[in-house]
């Protein structure tokens, strides 16, 4: 490939910009809710992510206390506090008293607001409003203010959503039904793969066809009978007919077709010799298969295996269908649909909880990406 | 939970144990039957002769039922609940299909599946492509390439919330906290509701699954342009080619094949999109596709299995032409094996 490059360096520099730019752009979006998940949720809808550490600055409106706490100091009415309350640590930059001009003095000077009047407001929010007569009414004196508060880090939106919200009880949920649809499928396909390839009878290639269309049938095309088979076995045991049995042989189902596929085309590539030898010495096919192919298969095996990992637990549709809504058996992605309609603007508690929903997928992906390029490579027929 | 972990467990145990016993059990059974060891000559070669022919229905037999069940009944069932009533009771012939010529949403999503398959498997092939030739020439390409390829692990649903942060929208005037509309912003334009925008939020829902897909075209594709032989793109240097005219006239005829392979990989997933539309607009504004649709008419107002088939039947329609020319191929390639 050296060959194709261009010579100059403006052009290899313009390569590496390219890609740097294609990282950017296939990144910045993750990184962005990874950020948002750490941020104070205040601070999260006060500025974008990208700007998290820098202050975030907002301008807010409050009201001063009533007249009924004023005292007399001085022969002056005085009305003095925080409009923070206490332990807020922002900084006020400047404020006003009308909504047009909402940072019209800075903080720290005095304004004059006119019959002797005088507001101070300091940067700590203290301040002191103080009039030769007496305030009257009970709402208290409309004030603006730009504050901006340092950059604030926090867990909190973890607990929030691991343990509130029930992102924690989906994780497992999602565990459950992942784990057992990702081991059963795996003898099953290996067998009849094993078979595919190197044992001869009727009908073996009309198997093979039949498994390489199965592999692009839509799943939509599933759905509608096996709901109905499922609530007429549910009724007619007298069970619910949404169970985690009945997901995990779903996933089995679906995922088989890809599973044989793949393992028959790399079994099959297996070398003839080491069968025929085995053969020869008196072995019998299943002898063959437990003590020969299967050790070697490990590599597609593991392929495989992160495959169908990824698709049942990044899956969504299979787990509205064959799953319900309830506590327990609510999975990650269908709890994450469900929070976008509930708590849509609650960007704390979605970018938590999609960055939970992706973490397990991301750590397998990281530690097993050559198996898992592997198995794209030999299987790029499927759909997904 | 921990009853529920309990079971999960269990359930690992039984299904592995199980398929063991089977396989171990039958084996041995049919060893038994047609005794091989320990009996005269002719009779061993007879024994052997079933055992051949028994076999491997024993060893495909599990996934053969279970393909059954879960993917060729339903086929035919979906294809036959197509022409009965919404419960699935009674004849109608052809009056769902009737429905579906007519009605607006589902010409809707036809077409909205249109500008799908028209946009995303081009853009991810060409995008694909392009990322994987640069990164060939760069000495930290495998990194830039894992880190593309990254969103691929990510599920859909997970990818629609970070886009959907990517395209929040606030009022004119304030403080955007969605990149795209700060961007807007920043340079003095207006921020848009990105993904009610009639017609083009189909566009900026697709970015989801471009973003998503490029990594997988990326792989196939750089794989692919490593098996030309440098020998040719050598002879092409020296004949004087320019780097465009390799791309185009050398390295993407090579890989023609890999190219049509992930193009059709991708058409397939077009076809399914589902969970994109479901979580960021449930088919409102005009961005409606047929997966969602048939989601929708499964379970909206306690279901319609008829038209839900039907709809079914529209995209199972569309992936046969891929599914017969998969099946051709595999048969040139596998040939006698």
């Amino acid at each position: 490939m050296a060959v194709a490059t261009g010579n100059s360096f403006a052009s290899r520099f313009g390569v590496h910009i390219a890609v740097l730019v294609f990282v950017a752009i296939w990144t910045i979006p993750t990184l962005g809710i990874l950020v948002s998940s750490l941020r104070d949720k205040d601070q999260i809808v006060a500025s974008g992510w990208w700007n998290s550490f820098a202050s975030s600055s907002q301008t807010e409106a409050g009201r001063l206390p009533p007249a009924s706490t004023q005292k007399e100091k001085d022969g002056k009415f005085v009305l003095e506090g925080n409009i923070f309350g206490d332990g807020a640590k922002r900084n006020i930059s400047a404020f006003g008293v009308k909504a047009a001009a909402p940072t019209q003095y800075p903080a720290g000077t005095s304004a004059d607001l006119g019959d002797g009047v005088t507001l101070q407001v300091n940067a700590d929010g203290s301040f002191v409003m103080a009039s030769p007569k007496a305030f009257e009414g009970d709402r208290g004196q409309r004030l603006y203010y730009a504050s901006s508060a340092p950059p604030k880090f926090t867990t909190e939106n973890y607990d929030t959503v691991l343990f509130s919200e029930g992102i924690g009880r989906s994780f497992m949920n999602s565990l459950t039904v992942t784990i057992p649809a990702t081991v059963i499928p795996i003898l099953i396909a290996a067998f009849a793969a094993y078979a595919l390839a190197w044992m001869r009878f009727p009908g073996r290639a009309l198997l093979i066809a039949v498994i390489i269309g199965l592999l692009v049938v839509p799943l939509q095309m599933s759905l509608i009978p096996l709901l109905k088979l499922y609530n007429n076995v549910g009724a007619f045991f007298g069970v619910p007919s949404k169970t985690y049995l009945g997901i995990w042989l779903a996933h089995t189902g679906f995922g088989l077709p890809f599973a044989i596929y793949l393992l028959r085309s790399y079994i099959a590539g297996l070398p003839r010799e080491i069968m025929e030898s085995a053969r020869i010495d008196g072995a019998s096919d299943f002898e063959i298969f437990v003590k020969i192919v299967l050790p070697l298969s490990f590599p597609v095996l593991a392929s495989f295996a992160i495959f169908q990992f990824l698709w049942v637990w990044n899956d969504l549709l299979v787990a509205m269908v064959f799953l319900g809504t309830a506590p327990d058996q609510i999975v990650l992605t269908a709890k994450l649909n469900a929070l976008l309609g509930s708590r849509g603007g609650n960007w704390e508690i979605l970018t938590t909880s999609a960055f939970i929903t992706i973490i397990v997928p991301l750590i397998v992906f990281f530690s097993l990406q050559r198996y898992f390029v592997r198995g794209l490579l030999a299987g790029s027929v499927k759909g997904g | 939970m921990a009853a529920q972990i309990f079971s999960a467990i269990f359930v690992i145990i039984i299904g592995v144990g199980g398929c063991v016993a089977y396989f171990w059990g039958a084996n041995k059974l049919l060893d038994l039957t047609f005794p091989s060891r320990g009996v005269s000559g002719t009779a061993a070669i007879n024994n052997l002769r079933r055992q051949g022919l028994v076999r491997p229905w024993l060893f495909v037999g599990p996934a053969l039922i279970i393909l059954t069940i879960y993917l060729i009944y339903p086929v035919i069932a979906t294809l036959w609940l197509s022409f009965l009533d919404r419960g699935g009771t009674s004849f109608v012939g052809l009056a769902n299909y009737e429905w579906a010529l007519r009605d607006p949403d589902l010409r809707r999503s036809i077409l909205n599946n249109l500008f799908w398959l028209a946009v995303v498997p081009a853009a991810c092939t060409f995008l694909g492509l392009i990322i994987a030739v640069l990164t060939d020439k760069i000495w930290w390409g495998t990194i830039a390439k894992s880190l593309i390829f990254l969103p691929l692990a990510i599920s859909f649903v997970g990818a629609s919330v970070i886009w959907k942060f990517i395209y929040e929208y606030r009022g004119e005037g304030q403080v955007q906290i969605g990149l795209l509309n700060a961007i807007i912003q920043h340079f003095g334009g207006q921020p848009q509701v990105w993904i009610s925008l009639p017609f083009w939020n189909n566009f900026f829902l697709m970015i989801i699954l471009i973003w998503i897909q490029t990594g997988f075209a990326m792989v196939i594709l750089s794989s692919a342009l490593r098996g030309i032989p440098e020998e040719t793109l050598e002879a092409a240097v020296i004949d004087g080619a320019n780097p465009f005219q390799i791309f185009w006239k050398i390295m993407v005829p090579q890989i023609w094949g890999t190219i049509a392979v992930v193009w059709t990989t991708i058409t397939i997933l077009v076809l399914k999109v589902f969970d994109i539309v479901l979580t960021m607009t449930n088919g409102q504004w005009n961005s409606q596709v047929l997966a969602n649709l048939m989601f929708d008419w499964m379970f909206r107002g306690g279901g319609d299995f008829g038209r839900g088939a039907t709809i079914a039947i529209i995209i199972m329609i569309a992936v046969i032409p891929i599914m017969v020319w998969n099946i051709r191929q595999a048969n040139k390639e596998t040939g006698g094996h």
